[in-house]
């Protein structure tokens, strides 16, 4: 009662006074605030919860009504709520991935938001946000991809970090020979084979001829994808990924690295936290980038930016501009990335990284050792559709290479009729 | 109003008092008639236009979405030069594997009824266990199976294992294996309903004409097959009606133990429609209600048979 209460007088209030509360940051807010977020995992929950809490504190007269939802659920969700029941600030993804929504009308033009001094400070991610020429909503925190290791299992067999195609096929057979798997990964959610992908292709052809190719430009019969799925095949036919991923979700694939049957794991970085929770400390766990496998190619990286956005149909717009502005900025950012909250990376150039091995190791990666460019992730570069064929023909092909030319062809009827 | 009997009734009876017959029935009805209309008629009139659409969800209809006639068809079918579906014929095809092996419940079930319909000590608790699986649910029904399922550690590739077989990926993760191992998960629950169907079927089996064929000398399997089982007529029609309803609807264990995969193997038409629409990556109305409309032709030839068999049914009554 107390809060129907509490919400209907926020709402009479909020009537009145909309015409006055366009206000610039610092001044308080007031009136009514809808966020609805799909960091519904424990940790990122927390981070939510405190964004909303502090930002609470600075407007106490903001009535800030939370709804988390269900990551995987949200997914589904957000095409119904952005349209019967918008909220005024929504969580979603960069790139490709929040094309649809644009398009429809149904994300409001942010650009104002970005504009000064905060385009500076988000340059790294403004590409991924805009569309056309306008920005359609704002990073929150974005995260490595890489190699993450057992440190104490190469050691045992003398290995080291491999940096080129060489070396990796090479530490790849020793562990084989001793009996380890050198790589665990679970398919059956399809977008891990999507990570073995790009990495396969930006290291073979390159950035640019990933970001082409994802944007329907190149063939996926051509030879530059060949030799790519030629270069992937060669780890397949040793044998190198654990037996029946396709019946295992990323997280079943943990197991086998924390016992020690596959040696590493090609993931994001928020692979650390359970792999920690398995018993891995930073003794036994490391990570390093990718190899090269084309020599010279300059190498690109997987970073996916998560982010917030403003439904067109919001009701309380001006309240969620001073919102976004709250999260982008760089004490906010500096403090939900660090590693008790997030642990991923902040996008704001001018927060400070906590002082974590692996979030330092892919800081330094992603600034210093990424000159090809920086790529969302497959399926959110790809448009939807053509991601839904592509990675499910990139788990076939994982399990059964022989099936390459039919995959490819297949790929290539959806690249005609999609793009 | 107790005057005498034979008074003619007074003229000025109300309308509806002079209707009364004809218009009751439809009173009590239109509760169901307007639900059937709202929520059954109209939305397949709905997904009938929107499959003639190029739509992606989002938005309206009217502005984001495109009128492309019988494109979303040709796509399916590979018409007017389009390349045919190949997710499409699969789910076809899953569909009738799943018609064909789910009819296995009604043996099995009419079996499982034969062998509980006996007054042992503690029958109802040996019925209600095997009536247990279609209690729990699906999506209970779906993990304990791909539990069961698992490479290596799981109980089936145990038990395989003893006589020296072994399915590569699992049976999940086969491709060729997938479906059949899917369908095996929705026989369990499917054979307990048609059990139950079958068990209330033999209370009203006339003890009489039993009788009367056991003097006959009739028994075993020719007091089954002509006796028995043309009084159980009755029971076996809606446990055909419930088990083809239900293979066509086999959307719940698919999406619980492959998720269509692996590679799109396990797919079935009501799997497919949810891909294509409301899944994570979806954003094909249009083409998702072709492919529903589809769905439901298939479901109009058994349904126009049961409503016609229905009907011949109450012919011979009156």
């Amino acid at each position: 009662m107390h809060s129907i209460f509490k919400t209907s007088l926020a709402a009479l209030v909020a009537a009145g006074v909309s015409a006055s509360s366009a206000i610039a940051d610092g001044h308080a807010l007031t009136g009514d605030l809808v966020i609805f977020s799909d960091m519904s995992n424990p940790a990122p929950r927390a981070v939510m919860e405190g964004m909303v809490e502090r930002f609470g504190e600075m407007h106490p007269d903001l009535n800030i009504e939370l709804t988390v939802i269900d990551r995987e659920a949200y997914k589904t969700q957000i095409r119904n709520f952005l349209t019967a029941n918008a909220p005024d600030v929504a969580n979603w993804y960069a790139a490709n991935r929040m094309l649809p929504y644009v398009e429809a009308g149904l994300f409001e033009d942010v650009s104002d938001v970005w504009e000064g001094q905060i385009s500076e400070e988000l340059a790294s991610t403004k590409g991924a946000l805009t569309i056309g020429d306008a920005q359609y909503g704002v990073p929150y925190t974005y995260y490595q991809w890489g190699v993450y290791y057992r440190k104490d299992i190469f050691e045992e067999y003398g290995l080291t970090e491999p940096t080129t195609w060489a070396e990796e096929l090479a530490n790849c057979q020793t562990l084989l020979d001793n009996g380890v798997k050198c790589y665990t990964i679970g398919t059956k959610f399809l977008w891990t084979a999507g990570g073995w992908f790009d990495y396969m292709n930006m290291r073979t052809n390159g950035y640019d001829f990933h970001a082409r190719l994802t944007n329907g430009e190149e063939s996926w019969t051509s030879d530059e994808v060949r030799a790519t799925f030629a270069n992937w095949q060669q780890l397949i036919d040793m044998g190198a990924f654990v037996d029946d991923h396709q019946t295992y979700s990323w997280q079943e694939a943990l197991p086998f690295m924390a016992n020690g049957e596959a040696a590493s794991y090609l993931m994001g970085n928020f692979a650390v936290a359970p792999l920690r929770e398995a018993g891995l400390d930073d003794d036994k766990l490391d990570f390093y980038q990718f190899p090269e496998i084309t020599a010279g190619i300059p190498r690109g990286e997987d970073a996916p930016t998560d982010t917030f956005h403003i439904p067109a149909n919001a009701t309380n717009k001006d309240n969620a501009r001073a919102f976004l502005k709250f999260v982008v900025s760089a004490e906010n950012q500096t403090l939900i990335n660090n590693g008790e909250n997030l642990g991923q990376l902040p996008v704001n150039a001018l927060s400070s990284v906590d002082d974590d091995k692996f979030l330092n190791q892919g800081f330094d990666m992603l600034s210093n050792k990424a000159p090809g460019g920086i790529a969302q992730f497959f399926d959110r570069d790809a448009p939807a559709e053509m991601a839904a064929v592509a990675m499910e023909g990139f788990q076939e092909f994982m399990v059964f290479p022989d099936n390459l030319e039919d995959i490819l062809e297949r790929l290539e009827a959806a690249r005609e009729d999609i793009y | 109003m107790a005057i005498s009997s034979n008074t003619t009734p007074p003229p000025t009876r109300g309308w509806y008092k002079r209707n009364e017959i004809a218009i009751t029935p439809w009173l009590f009805l239109a509760p169901g008639v307007l639900f059937f209309f709202v929520y059954v008629i109209a939305p397949i009139y709905q997904s009938f236009s929107l499959s003639l659409y190029d739509w992606n969800g989002l938005g309206d209809i009217a502005t984001n979405g495109t009128y492309v006639g019988m494109e979303n068809y040709n796509k399916l079918f590979g018409l007017n030069g389009e390349r045919a579906d190949r997710n499409f014929q699969i789910s076809l095809w899953n569909n009738l594997k799943w018609l064909l092996l789910y009819l296995l419940a009604i043996p099995g079930g009419l079996f499982i009824a034969l062998f509980l319909n006996q007054t042992v000590r503690g029958i109802r608790i040996y019925k209600s266990l095997f009536f247990f699986p279609f209690v729990i649910s699906q999506v209970v029904v779906g993990l304990v199976f791909s539990w069961f399922y698992l490479p290596n550690d799981g109980l089936f590739s145990i038990m395989l294992s003893w006589v020296g077989l072994e399915i590569r990926g699992g049976v999940l993760g086969n491709p060729t294996a997938a479906t059949y191992g899917i369908i095996a998960a929705g026989l369990w629950p499917q054979t307990a309903y048609c059990m139950i169907l079958y068990l209330t079927g033999l209370n009203s089996v006339d003890p009489e004409q039993v009788e009367a064929a056991r003097l006959d000398g009739a028994k075993g399997r020719k007091m089954l097959w002509y006796v028995i089982i043309p009084q159980l007529k009755p029971a076996t029609f809606i446990a055909f009606v419930v088990t083809i309803i239900g293979a066509l609807r086999s959307f719940d264990l698919v999406s619980i133990m492959t998720g269509g995969g692996p590679f799109g193997s396990t797919r079935v038409l009501s799997f497919y429609v949810f891909e294509k629409s409301l899944s994570e990556r979806g954003l094909q109305y249009g083409y998702a209600a072709a492919i529903a409309v589809v769905l439901f032709m298939i479901m109009l030839v058994f349904i126009s048979y049961f409503l016609w068999s229905m009907y011949q049914d109450e012919k011979e009554a009156r």
